[in-house]
């Protein structure tokens, strides 16, 4: 069942952010997995007030008897990316770290995919792991 | 949401809640800094296990603030980051650049006092 969070304010972040860690503890993913999720949420949401002001977060168990996998799509109609290369590349950043949390967000993920062009930005992320797959953390 | 700075022998000691919002952490940065210079302190402790997670703007929120508070002539350190919350923000490629750190409020106060006493030692020198 998909989660829909309106990003309106920034308070909507942490709400996000929270719901993101509750549904990937409730599915099984360790506290390690549960605070990457939490953070790329956050960085993904906070794009959202700062360049978009505001969007929506959805967020869906697409699970399977071989893997636990959570989506997040973070969708907003700003401006867009302009150079969105170079961004996911790091340290660029054209407002208050925008590079910093879009190419860190690539790296705590499995699955991540974006989109976009003025008036419409699509960031899509999934954190999968085999259903055998122990970890530590 | 106000958290309290508590001073402690010319030492100010805080601890940043989880659930800050980005005008939360720009306030408390203020907030720091002033206590620092209206009390004149020596060193500022961060004591930030509360935080749940660490997103690249709060990292560079703290970094900001320590880099500030030292050029006030305030040491800083933080302390107490939680395990899962020092995993993701390596993988992110963000570092708290600068910043000393220690693993717990103790460790983060014998901590300061080392700085501190090094910043006297070359101020002497």
């Amino acid at each position: 069942m998909a989660q829909h969070v309106p990003i309106v304010r920034e308070h909507d972040i942490i709400h996000a952010r929270k719901l993101g860690r509750e549904m990937a503890r409730a599915l099984g993913f360790g506290s390690a997995d549960q605070t990457r999720l939490a953070t790329a949420i956050s960085e993904l949401t906070r794009n959202v007030i700062h360049y978009a002001g505001e969007g929506e977060c959805t967020l869906e168990d697409a699970s399977d008897e071989l893997r636990l996998r959570v989506v997040v799509v973070v969708r907003d109609h700003g401006p867009g990316i302009a150079d969105v290369e170079r961004v996911l590349a790091g340290g660029f950043s054209t407002g208050r770290g925008l590079g910093a949390g879009l190419s860190g967000t690539q790296r705590l993920v499995q699955e991540f995919a974006i989109t976009t062009r003025p008036g419409f930005t699509e960031v899509r992320i999934a954190l999968v792991r085999g259903r055998t797959e122990r970890r530590a953390t | 949401m106000r958290p309290a700075i508590l001073a402690l022998k010319g030492v100010l000691v805080t601890a940043l809640p989880d659930e800050l919002t980005d005008h939360d952490i720009a306030e408390f940065q203020g907030e720091m800094l002033r206590a620092v210079e209206r009390r004149r302190a020596r060193g500022l402790v961060v004591d930030i296990s509360a935080l749940e997670i660490l997103d690249t703007y709060l990292a560079r929120s703290i970094c900001e603030t320590a880099e500030m508070a030292r050029l006030l002539g305030t040491e800083v350190v933080v302390c107490g980051m939680r395990p899962a919350v020092a995993l993701t923000l390596v993988e992110m490629g963000q570092e708290l650049v600068g910043i000393e750190t220690a693993l717990d409020l103790d460790g983060g106060l014998a901590a300061i006092e080392e700085l501190i006493a090094r910043r006297t030692r070359a101020l002497v020198d």
